[in-house]
């Protein structure tokens, strides 16, 4: 029964936290699997919808980089492009903000149940992997339509998706924790998400920025601020083959900024934690 | 002895009111114009707070097997300390030492979506519950019998009866094997023979030496359950022991608490006004709670300022959402001024278990003079005083408990 025993004490950081977690991964994946049964089971839309979104963003996208007259690399479709950055994109707007708001519409379950809160939004997150394999499968039918063949590099996609899911997960932890709390930063989500989209390298490529004369060099920095910039950039690289560079002082504060993020957003969410039932 | 599976040391709760706050969360935008404020007006912005103590230097043991009734008024902080042991809420001040497997059965249906079917549902709430897949595969047709719904587990719980609903739920609650079970108020569910068999799945828990907190309002189950019991009142433990003496503790605290109801003297008051209201055993001693089945009587008092003919006082009974029960008016009879009582006795109708508001009313010929309508109630315990009634008594069963004649005859 030792094995087995719980202090309870105010204030005290749970020591078995990390532990307790892995002892509920069954729960982790029976919500992520009901996320799933749900999304898709209700309506056709389920899936049509997983498959329009990206398509309307990437046509838009498209569109919005042939007008600006933004740079295409030799040898690389646009459309095959703007595809390789929306993908990352998409998978990330969708998990922050199920992340995001993922403790209150589960506030049934924090206020009855006990298990380790770090579950839920990171629970959310499974069912927009499912979502990124849909639009995954989208590009792979365009590479196919161009003829496109990408080399060796797309075996290192899935380390890029991995920091697409550590910025998603980061920041959407810190915002669900505050979401608790301060009810209005539901508000902030779509604005973060709608922003992010214009300040992405999505219709436009980094490189457009980088080799701008007409762009400042803190302008600059501050574009590579935005961990997403990162993650698009390591796609293409992935994804599109020679023709595509990644800035690496630019990738690397990027990446700096994604494990930041993960820090703080665990930190805050773990220093909250314990209080979500009190004041959700 | 061996030494105690729970045992809670000084445990204390405290909340802090932030009063002309409409909402439990703050808003950013507050916090944002409070700076604001006071960064114009260089003073701090005065946000009265006052600490709530829900639960207050609160200490107890529990050994291994037994089965502990929580028991106390609305408010008490049952339901706080059942969330602390859950570890859904943490506590403020002191210390709890658990030594096993906790479930927490707080509400019935925890985490069902209505989109899923019966069947995804038990995996899903079996899992929220704490069991492992293997746990659920292993007891899923014992949960499917149980629950009684056999043939609708592939249809999507939302077109499920409350009744179906409820007893899934349940069903999939009765079969989690912890160490120790915290049960709250989940028993006020369902119709009486899915109750039985409710408590007697709990008994059976118990039996098998498993270790039960059990909260609830129904004096007769918790009796029934518990072996050893605990009495909160505003968040402090008043009184311990074995059940029957705690629930009799409280039944007798119960009865001065609320029997007595003075009435507020109305603002334009007419010539005849009431005072006082008091809800009574039979022998007239004030009592807050009336056993099920107990003789009760309710003696109001009033004031008449100047001679009145065709005085009438009424006292009508409804329920807690205003559906009326009855109405008993007095005789008109002429009243010189003077200090007067009534006494109602109640004639043999017996209410169910729960809370009813007692209404009175004066008037003379026709007018009113004074009428309350929101000041006093009576409480009808669980406590069954009927002689060798064993049936489990409940609102669903309906308002009045009297049973009618029953007649059963062969027909040829």
């Amino acid at each position: 029964m030792g094995q087995h025993r719980i202090i309870l004490e105010p204030g005290s950081a749970d020591k078995h936290y990390w532990r307790d977690l892995w002892k509920f991964r069954g729960l982790f994946w029976f919500l992520a699997w009901r996320d799933i049964l749900v999304r898709y089971k209700q309506t056709v839309i389920g899936i049509a919808w997983s498959v329009l979104r990206p398509l309307l963003t990437l046509s838009v996208m498209a569109f919005i980089g042939w007008l600006f007259e933004s740079k295409v690399p030799e040898g690389v479709p646009r459309l095959l492009l703007v595809a390789a950055a929306t993908l990352p994109w998409t998978f990330f707007s969708t998990a922050f903000s199920d992340a995001a708001g993922s403790l209150i519409s589960n506030s049934n379950l924090l206020t009855k149940v006990y298990f380790p809160r770090l579950i839920v939004p990171a629970s959310t997150i499974i069912v927009c992997l499912i979502d990124f394999l849909i639009s995954f499968a989208i590009v792979l039918v365009l590479m196919l339509a161009y003829r496109f063949v990408p080399d060796a590099r797309i075996l290192f996609l899935p380390l890029f998706l991995l920091l697409a899911l550590v910025t998603a997960l980061g920041s959407g932890l810190l915002i669900a924790a505050l979401n608790v709390k301060y009810r209005d930063f539901r508000y902030v989500v779509p604005f973060i998400v709608q922003f992010g989209l214009y300040v992405s390298p999505i219709a436009f490529t980094s490189s457009d920025i980088y080799n701008s004369a007409r762009i400042p060099e803190v302008v600059k920095w501050i574009y590579a601020l935005n961990p997403m910039v990162g993650v698009i950039d390591g796609f293409r690289w992935c994804l599109l083959g020679g023709q595509t560079a990644i800035q690496l002082e630019g990738f690397l504060v990027s990446i700096g900024i994604s494990l930041l993020m993960l820090f703080v957003g665990i930190r805050y969410f773990r220093s909250t934690e314990r209080s979500f039932a009190d004041v959700i | 002895m061996s030494s105690p599976i729970i045992s809670v040391e000084h445990l204390g709760k405290s909340y802090t009111l932030r009063h002309q706050r409409a909402e439990p969360y703050v808003a950013l935008r507050d916090v944002l114009t409070d700076k604001a404020r006071s960064v114009f007006r260089r003073t701090k912005p005065v946000v009265t707070t006052e600490e709530f103590r829900a639960l207050d230097d609160v200490s107890f043991d529990v050994q291994a097997g037994d089965r502990v009734g929580i028991i106390g008024r609305n408010g008490a902080g049952k339901s706080t300390l059942l969330k602390i042991l859950s570890r859904i809420v943490a506590p403020t001040k002191g210390r709890i030492t658990i030594d096993g497997r906790v479930a927490s059965l707080l509400e019935v249906g925890t985490g069902f979506h209505p989109e899923l079917s019966g069947r995804e549902n038990i995996y899903l709430n079996g899992s929220i519950l704490g069991m492992s897949r293997a746990e659920i595969n292993a007891k899923f047709d014992e949960i499917v019998a149980f629950s009684e719904v056999e043939r609708f587990l592939d249809t999507p719980v939302k077109r499920y009866s409350s009744g179906m609903y409820v007893r899934l739920a349940f069903a999939v609650a009765a079969h989690l094997e912890p160490e120790i079970l915290i049960v709250d108020e989940v028993l006020a569910v369902g119709d009486a023979a899915f109750q039985r068999k409710c408590l007697g799945k709990m008994e059976s828990a118990a039996g098998e030496g498993r270790t039960v907190l059990f909260v609830s309002h129904q004096m007769d189950a918790v009796q029934r359950l518990c072996n050893k019991g605990l009495l909160l009142n505003n968040g402090r433990l008043v009184h311990t022991g074995p059940m029957e003496q705690v629930v009799q503790h409280y039944l007798q605290s119960q009865a001065t608490a609320e029997a007595t109801f003075a009435l507020a003297k109305p603002e334009e008051p007419n010539h005849a006004y009431a005072t006082e209201l008091q809800v009574q055993d039979a022998n007239g001693q004030a009592a807050a709670e009336i056993p099920i089945g107990a003789p009760w009587q309710v003696r109001t008092r009033f004031t008449v300022e100047k001679p009145t003919e065709g005085f009438v006082i009424a006292l009508g009974l409804s329920t807690l959402l205003d559906l009326p029960i009855r109405t008993t008016w007095s005789e008109p009879r002429t009243l010189r001024p003077g200090r007067y009582e009534a006494v109602y006795t109640n004639d043999g109708i017996h209410l169910a278990g729960g809370q009813y508001k007692l209404i009175v009313g004066l008037s003379a010929q026709g007018r009113v003079l004074h009428y309350v309508p929101d000041s006093a109630s009576i409480t009808i315990s669980d406590v069954s005083e009927l002689a060798g009634e064993t049936r489990i008594l409940n609102t669903r069963s309906g308002m009045i408990v009297n049973q009618m004649n029953v007649a059963i005859t062969p027909i040829h």
